[in-house]
Protein backbone atom coordinates (compact mmCIF):
# COMPACT_ATOMS: atom_id res chain seq x y z
CA UNK A 1 0.00 0.00 0.00
CA UNK A 2 1.38 3.36 -1.45
CA UNK A 3 1.88 5.56 2.18
CA UNK A 4 -0.20 8.70 2.38
CA UNK A 5 2.23 11.26 2.86
CA UNK A 6 0.81 14.69 5.16
CA UNK A 7 2.18 17.49 4.32
CA UNK A 8 4.38 18.65 6.85
CA UNK A 9 3.48 22.28 8.27
CA UNK A 10 6.04 24.03 9.19
CA UNK A 11 5.13 24.46 13.67
CA UNK A 12 5.65 28.27 13.54
CA UNK A 13 2.37 30.56 12.65
CA UNK A 14 2.01 34.35 11.90
CA UNK A 15 1.21 35.95 14.70
CA UNK A 16 1.08 39.41 13.21
CA UNK A 17 -2.82 39.52 13.38
CA UNK A 18 -2.87 38.55 17.06
CA UNK A 19 -0.04 40.94 17.60
CA UNK A 20 -1.86 43.89 16.18
CA UNK A 21 -4.93 42.85 17.94
CA UNK A 22 -3.16 42.58 21.22
CA UNK A 23 -1.75 45.95 20.98
CA UNK A 24 -5.01 47.87 19.75
CA UNK A 25 -6.68 46.45 22.97
CA UNK A 26 -3.80 47.59 25.23
CA UNK A 27 -3.80 50.96 23.82
CA UNK A 28 -7.50 50.97 23.96
CA UNK A 29 -6.85 49.89 27.91
CA UNK A 30 -4.42 52.43 28.40
CA UNK A 31 -6.03 55.57 26.95
CA UNK A 32 -9.15 54.65 29.14
CA UNK A 33 -7.88 53.50 32.08
CA UNK A 34 -8.11 56.25 34.82
CA UNK A 35 -5.61 55.53 38.12
CA UNK A 36 -7.49 56.92 41.14
CA UNK A 37 -5.37 58.14 43.96
CA UNK A 38 -5.82 55.79 46.92
CA UNK A 39 -8.77 56.87 48.62
CA UNK A 40 -7.93 57.32 52.97
CA UNK A 41 -11.42 57.13 53.89
CA UNK A 42 -13.43 53.45 53.55
CA UNK A 43 -16.45 54.46 52.39
CA UNK A 44 -18.94 51.58 51.50
CA UNK A 45 -22.09 53.19 49.18
CA UNK A 46 -25.40 52.10 49.31
CA UNK A 47 -26.62 51.03 46.55
CA UNK A 48 -29.65 52.60 43.76
CA UNK A 49 -31.42 51.79 40.90
CA UNK A 50 -30.41 55.60 39.41
CA UNK A 51 -28.74 55.42 36.09
CA UNK A 52 -27.06 59.07 36.58
CA UNK A 53 -23.48 59.26 35.93
CA UNK A 54 -21.24 60.77 38.04
CA UNK A 55 -20.43 64.34 36.82
CA UNK A 56 -17.27 65.67 36.35
CA UNK A 57 -15.78 68.70 38.18
CA UNK A 58 -17.28 67.49 40.99
CA UNK A 59 -16.53 68.59 45.11
CA UNK A 60 -16.59 65.13 47.04
CA UNK A 61 -17.69 65.05 50.63
CA UNK A 62 -17.37 61.66 51.82
CA UNK A 63 -18.82 60.37 55.53
CA UNK A 64 -17.28 57.00 56.73
CA UNK A 65 -19.25 54.70 58.93
CA UNK A 66 -17.69 56.07 61.76
CA UNK A 67 -19.06 59.94 60.97
CA UNK A 68 -15.59 61.45 60.26
CA UNK A 69 -15.95 63.90 57.49
CA UNK A 70 -13.91 64.40 54.50
CA UNK A 71 -13.23 66.73 51.78
CA UNK A 72 -12.26 66.52 47.53
CA UNK A 73 -12.83 68.82 44.76
CA UNK A 74 -11.56 68.36 41.41
CA UNK A 75 -9.67 70.58 39.30
CA UNK A 76 -5.92 71.23 39.57
CA UNK A 77 -6.07 74.77 39.17
CA UNK A 78 -8.92 75.59 41.56
CA UNK A 79 -7.60 73.47 44.92
CA UNK A 80 -4.63 75.83 44.97
CA UNK A 81 -6.55 79.30 45.23
CA UNK A 82 -9.02 76.96 47.93
CA UNK A 83 -6.46 76.13 49.51
CA UNK A 84 -4.88 79.68 49.62
CA UNK A 85 -7.90 81.20 51.29
CA UNK A 86 -8.94 78.81 53.91
CA UNK A 87 -5.05 78.89 55.10
CA UNK A 88 -5.04 83.02 55.52
CA UNK A 89 -8.19 82.54 57.52
CA UNK A 90 -6.23 80.41 60.05
CA UNK A 91 -2.99 82.29 59.12
CA UNK A 92 -0.99 79.72 58.23
CA UNK A 93 1.99 80.09 55.71
CA UNK A 94 2.58 77.87 53.22
CA UNK A 95 5.60 77.42 50.25
CA UNK A 96 4.95 76.84 46.78
CA UNK A 97 5.63 73.18 46.65
CA UNK A 98 3.36 72.66 49.89
CA UNK A 99 0.78 74.16 47.03
CA UNK A 100 1.47 72.34 44.25
CA UNK A 101 1.55 69.47 45.79
CA UNK A 102 -2.01 69.89 47.13
CA UNK A 103 -3.39 70.48 43.95
CA UNK A 104 -2.80 66.76 43.09
CA UNK A 105 -3.85 65.42 46.71
CA UNK A 106 -6.49 63.75 46.92
CA UNK A 107 -8.72 63.32 49.75
CA UNK A 108 -7.80 64.53 52.91
CA UNK A 109 -9.86 64.82 56.15
CA UNK A 110 -7.57 66.08 59.13
CA UNK A 111 -7.98 69.16 60.65
CA UNK A 112 -6.38 72.72 60.02
CA UNK A 113 -3.95 72.44 61.98
CA UNK A 114 -2.53 69.20 60.59
CA UNK A 115 -3.19 70.03 56.75
CA UNK A 116 0.50 71.19 56.22
CA UNK A 117 1.90 68.73 57.66
CA UNK A 118 -0.19 66.30 55.63
CA UNK A 119 0.61 67.90 52.73
CA UNK A 120 4.57 67.20 52.62
CA UNK A 121 3.79 63.47 54.21
CA UNK A 122 3.99 60.60 52.39
CA UNK A 123 1.25 58.11 51.17
CA UNK A 124 1.69 55.73 54.59
CA UNK A 125 2.71 58.78 56.63
CA UNK A 126 -1.17 59.97 55.28
CA UNK A 127 -2.64 57.44 55.41
CA UNK A 128 -1.73 56.90 59.17
CA UNK A 129 -2.45 60.53 59.81
CA UNK A 130 -5.93 59.98 58.11
CA UNK A 131 -6.64 56.61 60.25
CA UNK A 132 -5.65 58.82 63.22
CA UNK A 133 -7.31 61.55 62.82
CA UNK A 134 -11.36 62.64 63.26
CA UNK A 135 -12.08 63.83 59.80
CA UNK A 136 -12.28 67.50 59.49
CA UNK A 137 -14.22 69.48 62.33
CA UNK A 138 -17.31 70.57 62.06
CA UNK A 139 -18.35 71.93 65.03
CA UNK A 140 -21.35 74.14 64.18
CA UNK A 141 -21.09 76.57 67.32
CA UNK A 142 -17.46 76.96 67.87
CA UNK A 143 -14.88 75.27 65.09
CA UNK A 144 -16.55 74.60 61.96
CA UNK A 145 -13.90 74.19 59.40
CA UNK A 146 -16.05 72.04 57.07
CA UNK A 147 -17.72 75.16 56.33
CA UNK A 148 -14.48 77.23 55.44
CA UNK A 149 -13.63 74.49 52.93
CA UNK A 150 -16.97 74.13 51.37
CA UNK A 151 -17.47 77.64 51.17
CA UNK A 152 -14.18 78.41 49.38
CA UNK A 153 -14.20 74.74 47.18
CA UNK A 154 -18.00 76.55 46.51
CA UNK A 155 -16.74 80.09 45.19
CA UNK A 156 -13.88 79.26 43.96
CA UNK A 157 -15.37 76.33 41.70
CA UNK A 158 -17.91 78.34 40.60
CA UNK A 159 -15.14 81.68 39.61
CA UNK A 160 -13.24 79.80 37.78
CA UNK A 161 -16.44 78.22 35.75
CA UNK A 162 -18.00 81.56 34.78
CA UNK A 163 -14.06 82.70 34.17
CA UNK A 164 -13.66 79.96 31.30
CA UNK A 165 -17.43 80.23 30.46
CA UNK A 166 -17.05 83.81 29.16
CA UNK A 167 -13.87 83.32 27.53
CA UNK A 168 -16.08 80.82 25.69
CA UNK A 169 -14.14 77.78 26.90
CA UNK A 170 -14.91 74.19 27.45
CA UNK A 171 -16.03 73.99 30.73
CA UNK A 172 -18.75 72.11 33.45
CA UNK A 173 -20.28 73.62 35.88
CA UNK A 174 -19.19 72.52 39.54
CA UNK A 175 -21.17 69.59 41.52
CA UNK A 176 -21.45 69.06 44.46
CA UNK A 177 -21.49 65.02 45.77
CA UNK A 178 -22.18 63.93 49.30
CA UNK A 179 -20.71 59.80 49.07
CA UNK A 180 -21.79 58.74 52.51
CA UNK A 181 -21.43 55.27 54.08
CA UNK A 182 -24.55 53.37 54.18
CA UNK A 183 -24.31 52.76 58.41
CA UNK A 184 -23.33 56.73 58.63
CA UNK A 185 -26.58 58.28 60.60
CA UNK A 186 -28.86 60.58 58.41
CA UNK A 187 -28.72 63.22 61.09
CA UNK A 188 -24.65 63.73 60.36
CA UNK A 189 -25.43 63.61 56.72
CA UNK A 190 -28.07 66.58 57.21
CA UNK A 191 -25.72 68.22 58.86
CA UNK A 192 -23.11 68.29 56.39
CA UNK A 193 -25.94 68.85 54.23
CA UNK A 194 -26.92 72.20 56.13
CA UNK A 195 -23.36 73.22 55.95
CA UNK A 196 -23.31 73.23 52.08
CA UNK A 197 -26.52 74.83 51.99
CA UNK A 198 -25.41 77.47 54.01
CA UNK A 199 -22.49 78.38 51.54
CA UNK A 200 -24.55 78.23 49.02
CA UNK A 201 -24.96 75.21 47.13
CA UNK A 202 -28.89 73.88 46.33
CA UNK A 203 -28.37 70.43 45.06
CA UNK A 204 -26.66 67.16 45.95
CA UNK A 205 -25.71 64.18 44.22
CA UNK A 206 -25.92 61.36 46.53
CA UNK A 207 -22.95 58.94 45.16
CA UNK A 208 -24.43 55.21 45.03
CA UNK A 209 -23.51 51.91 43.23
CA UNK A 210 -25.78 50.38 40.61
CA UNK A 211 -28.48 47.37 41.33
CA UNK A 212 -30.65 45.98 39.05
CA UNK A 213 -34.01 47.44 38.44
CA UNK A 214 -36.67 45.26 39.58
CA UNK A 215 -39.39 44.10 37.48
CA UNK A 216 -42.45 46.08 36.94
CA UNK B 1 14.63 31.63 17.28
CA UNK B 2 15.75 34.71 15.43
CA UNK B 3 16.33 32.73 11.74
CA UNK B 4 19.30 33.75 10.29
CA UNK B 5 20.25 32.30 7.42
CA UNK B 6 24.25 31.11 7.37
CA UNK B 7 25.33 29.23 4.59
CA UNK B 8 25.93 25.30 6.08
CA UNK B 9 28.95 24.52 7.36
CA UNK B 10 30.52 22.68 4.35
CA UNK B 11 32.57 24.13 2.47
CA UNK B 12 31.03 24.83 -1.28
CA UNK B 13 33.46 24.17 -4.19
CA UNK B 14 33.99 28.02 -5.18
CA UNK B 15 34.69 29.86 -2.30
CA UNK B 16 32.94 33.27 -3.66
CA UNK B 17 32.43 35.70 -1.03
CA UNK B 18 28.56 36.37 -0.45
CA UNK B 19 26.76 39.20 1.90
CA UNK B 20 24.89 37.08 4.55
CA UNK B 21 21.31 36.75 3.34
CA UNK B 22 18.80 37.60 6.43
CA UNK B 23 15.63 36.52 7.25
CA UNK B 24 13.12 39.01 6.79
CA UNK B 25 10.92 37.26 9.47
CA UNK B 26 11.46 37.99 13.42
CA UNK B 27 10.68 36.03 15.86
CA UNK B 28 7.33 38.47 17.23
CA UNK B 29 7.21 36.13 20.23
CA UNK B 30 8.39 38.16 23.00
CA UNK B 31 6.73 41.21 22.08
CA UNK B 32 3.48 38.80 22.01
CA UNK B 33 4.17 37.97 25.71
CA UNK B 34 4.89 41.29 26.53
CA UNK B 35 1.62 42.51 24.78
CA UNK B 36 -0.26 40.48 26.82
CA UNK B 37 1.12 41.32 29.64
CA UNK B 38 0.13 44.86 29.37
CA UNK B 39 -2.94 43.50 28.29
CA UNK B 40 -3.81 41.40 31.61
CA UNK B 41 -3.10 44.28 33.54
CA UNK B 42 -4.64 46.90 32.37
CA UNK B 43 -8.05 44.83 31.97
CA UNK B 44 -7.38 43.56 35.49
CA UNK B 45 -7.01 47.12 37.37
CA UNK B 46 -9.48 49.23 34.57
CA UNK B 47 -13.34 49.17 36.18
CA UNK B 48 -15.65 50.77 33.88
CA UNK B 49 -18.55 50.26 36.34
CA UNK B 50 -18.44 54.61 37.56
CA UNK B 51 -20.26 55.02 40.61
CA UNK B 52 -24.51 56.70 39.81
CA UNK B 53 -25.79 59.33 41.66
CA UNK B 54 -29.33 60.47 43.33
CA UNK B 55 -30.13 63.93 43.21
CA UNK B 56 -31.16 65.53 45.44
CA UNK B 57 -32.79 68.65 45.95
CA UNK B 58 -33.13 69.38 49.59
CA UNK B 59 -35.52 72.36 50.68
CA UNK B 60 -34.11 75.29 51.48
CA UNK B 61 -35.96 76.20 54.65
CA UNK B 62 -36.95 73.95 57.43
CA UNK B 63 -40.27 73.13 56.76
CA UNK B 64 -42.24 70.94 59.21
CA UNK B 65 -45.50 70.55 57.55
CA UNK B 66 -45.56 71.27 53.57
CA UNK B 67 -48.50 73.26 52.83
CA UNK B 68 -49.58 70.15 50.05
CA UNK B 69 -53.03 68.96 49.48
CA UNK B 70 -53.67 66.98 52.14
CA UNK B 71 -55.08 64.27 49.97
CA UNK B 72 -52.64 63.47 47.93
CA UNK B 73 -50.17 63.29 50.47
CA UNK B 74 -48.21 59.87 52.22
CA UNK B 75 -46.13 60.79 54.89
CA UNK B 76 -43.28 57.86 55.25
CA UNK B 77 -41.72 57.62 58.93
CA UNK B 78 -38.48 55.89 59.03
CA UNK B 79 -36.89 54.50 61.92
CA UNK B 80 -33.82 53.08 63.93
CA UNK B 81 -33.99 49.79 61.57
CA UNK B 82 -35.78 48.84 58.62
CA UNK B 83 -39.15 49.42 59.56
CA UNK B 84 -41.24 52.27 57.95
CA UNK B 85 -44.40 53.69 59.37
CA UNK B 86 -46.55 55.59 57.08
CA UNK B 87 -49.90 57.77 57.50
CA UNK B 88 -52.11 59.18 54.61
CA UNK B 89 -52.76 62.90 54.64
CA UNK B 90 -50.70 65.57 56.80
CA UNK B 91 -49.89 65.59 60.82
CA UNK B 92 -53.31 66.76 62.23
CA UNK B 93 -54.06 67.45 65.47
CA UNK B 94 -56.16 64.97 65.80
CA UNK B 95 -53.97 62.22 64.58
CA UNK B 96 -53.23 59.19 66.88
CA UNK B 97 -51.71 56.03 66.22
CA UNK B 98 -54.87 54.49 64.94
CA UNK B 99 -54.00 56.14 61.72
CA UNK B 100 -50.39 54.83 60.96
CA UNK B 101 -49.52 51.74 59.70
CA UNK B 102 -46.24 49.78 59.30
CA UNK B 103 -44.44 48.10 56.80
CA UNK B 104 -40.61 47.58 55.99
CA UNK B 105 -38.14 48.93 53.19
CA UNK B 106 -38.33 44.92 51.58
CA UNK B 107 -39.44 45.01 48.35
CA UNK B 108 -42.80 43.71 49.70
CA UNK B 109 -43.27 46.06 52.08
CA UNK B 110 -42.90 49.78 51.09
CA UNK B 111 -43.41 49.04 47.75
CA UNK B 112 -46.63 47.92 47.91
CA UNK B 113 -48.06 50.27 49.32
CA UNK B 114 -47.01 53.43 47.62
CA UNK B 115 -47.09 51.42 44.24
CA UNK B 116 -50.90 50.93 45.15
CA UNK B 117 -51.38 53.92 46.15
CA UNK B 118 -49.73 55.47 42.77
CA UNK B 119 -51.50 53.02 40.73
CA UNK B 120 -52.99 55.31 38.06
CA UNK B 121 -49.73 57.27 37.13
CA UNK B 122 -48.25 53.89 36.95
CA UNK B 123 -51.07 52.66 34.54
CA UNK B 124 -50.27 55.87 32.05
CA UNK B 125 -46.75 55.72 32.26
CA UNK B 126 -46.73 52.22 31.30
CA UNK B 127 -48.96 53.42 28.12
CA UNK B 128 -46.73 55.97 27.32
CA UNK B 129 -43.93 53.17 27.42
CA UNK B 130 -45.55 50.78 25.16
CA UNK B 131 -45.65 53.64 22.11
CA UNK B 132 -42.20 54.35 23.05
CA UNK B 133 -41.10 50.99 22.92
CA UNK B 134 -43.16 50.89 19.28
CA UNK B 135 -41.37 53.84 18.26
CA UNK B 136 -44.43 55.88 18.07
CA UNK B 137 -43.23 58.48 19.94
CA UNK B 138 -39.75 60.80 20.07
CA UNK B 139 -37.63 60.80 23.05
CA UNK B 140 -37.96 64.22 23.99
CA UNK B 141 -41.84 64.02 23.40
CA UNK B 142 -41.31 60.98 25.61
CA UNK B 143 -39.48 62.88 28.39
CA UNK B 144 -42.14 65.50 28.81
CA UNK B 145 -45.31 63.26 28.70
CA UNK B 146 -43.45 61.06 31.30
CA UNK B 147 -42.84 64.36 33.73
CA UNK B 148 -46.35 65.59 33.09
CA UNK B 149 -47.66 61.85 34.19
CA UNK B 150 -45.31 62.17 37.25
CA UNK B 151 -46.32 65.64 37.67
CA UNK B 152 -50.61 64.46 37.53
CA UNK B 153 -52.33 66.72 40.29
CA UNK B 154 -53.48 63.78 42.17
CA UNK B 155 -50.29 61.84 41.98
CA UNK B 156 -48.78 60.89 44.90
CA UNK B 157 -46.55 63.69 47.11
CA UNK B 158 -44.68 61.34 49.09
CA UNK B 159 -43.13 63.59 52.16
CA UNK B 160 -40.00 61.06 53.94
CA UNK B 161 -39.50 62.51 57.84
CA UNK B 162 -36.16 61.51 59.22
CA UNK B 163 -35.06 60.90 63.14
CA UNK B 164 -31.64 61.25 64.71
CA UNK B 165 -31.71 57.70 64.66
CA UNK B 166 -32.27 57.09 61.19
CA UNK B 167 -29.08 55.38 58.75
CA UNK B 168 -28.28 56.69 55.70
CA UNK B 169 -28.51 53.51 53.81
CA UNK B 170 -32.39 53.70 54.95
CA UNK B 171 -32.94 57.07 53.78
CA UNK B 172 -31.05 56.31 50.40
CA UNK B 173 -33.09 53.19 50.29
CA UNK B 174 -35.96 54.94 50.66
CA UNK B 175 -35.26 57.78 48.04
CA UNK B 176 -34.68 54.73 45.25
CA UNK B 177 -38.29 53.42 46.08
CA UNK B 178 -39.64 56.59 45.36
CA UNK B 179 -37.32 56.01 41.71
CA UNK B 180 -39.03 52.86 41.15
CA UNK B 181 -42.33 53.95 41.93
CA UNK B 182 -42.68 56.50 40.00
CA UNK B 183 -42.86 59.01 42.23
CA UNK B 184 -42.35 62.60 40.67
CA UNK B 185 -42.61 65.11 44.27
CA UNK B 186 -41.02 63.65 47.25
CA UNK B 187 -39.43 65.77 50.13
CA UNK B 188 -37.34 64.84 52.83
CA UNK B 189 -37.84 66.62 56.54
CA UNK B 190 -37.07 65.86 60.05
CA UNK B 191 -39.95 64.30 62.11
CA UNK B 192 -42.05 65.83 64.26
CA UNK B 193 -42.07 65.74 67.95
CA UNK B 194 -45.93 64.55 67.43
CA UNK B 195 -44.91 62.29 64.71
CA UNK B 196 -42.20 60.72 67.04
CA UNK B 197 -45.01 60.64 69.79
CA UNK B 198 -47.24 58.99 67.35
CA UNK B 199 -44.44 56.30 66.70
CA UNK B 200 -44.17 55.24 70.47
CA UNK B 201 -48.08 55.28 70.98
CA UNK B 202 -47.96 52.81 68.24
CA UNK B 203 -45.23 50.49 69.45
CA UNK B 204 -46.92 50.17 73.15
CA UNK B 205 -50.40 49.26 71.54
CA UNK B 206 -49.10 46.96 69.19
CA UNK B 207 -46.51 45.36 71.77
CA UNK B 208 -48.82 41.82 72.42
Amino acid sequence: MPKIKLPRNSPSIDMTPMVDLAFLLVTFFMLTTKFRPEEPVKVVIPFSVTTTKIPDNVMTLSIDSAGRVFFDMDGKDVRPEVLKSVMSKYKIELTTTDISRFAVMGTFGVPITKVKAYIKADDSQRKAMSDASAGIPMDTLRDNQLADWVYAGFTYGLAAYNEKKSKGENARPPKYAIKADGRAKYKLVKEVIDICQKAGIQHFELITSLKAMPKG
Amino acid sequence: MAEVNTGGGGGGKHQKKRAKKLSTRIDMTPMVDLGFLLLTFFMLTTTFSQPKVIELTPPIKDITNPTKVDTTTLTLLLGKSDTVFYYNGLLRANHDSNNILQTDLSDNGLRKVVLGQNQFVLNSIKDIQTQHNANKLSDTAYARLLDKAEGNKNARFVIIKTDSTTKYINVVRALDEMNICNIGKYSLIDASDDDLKMIADYKLTHKK
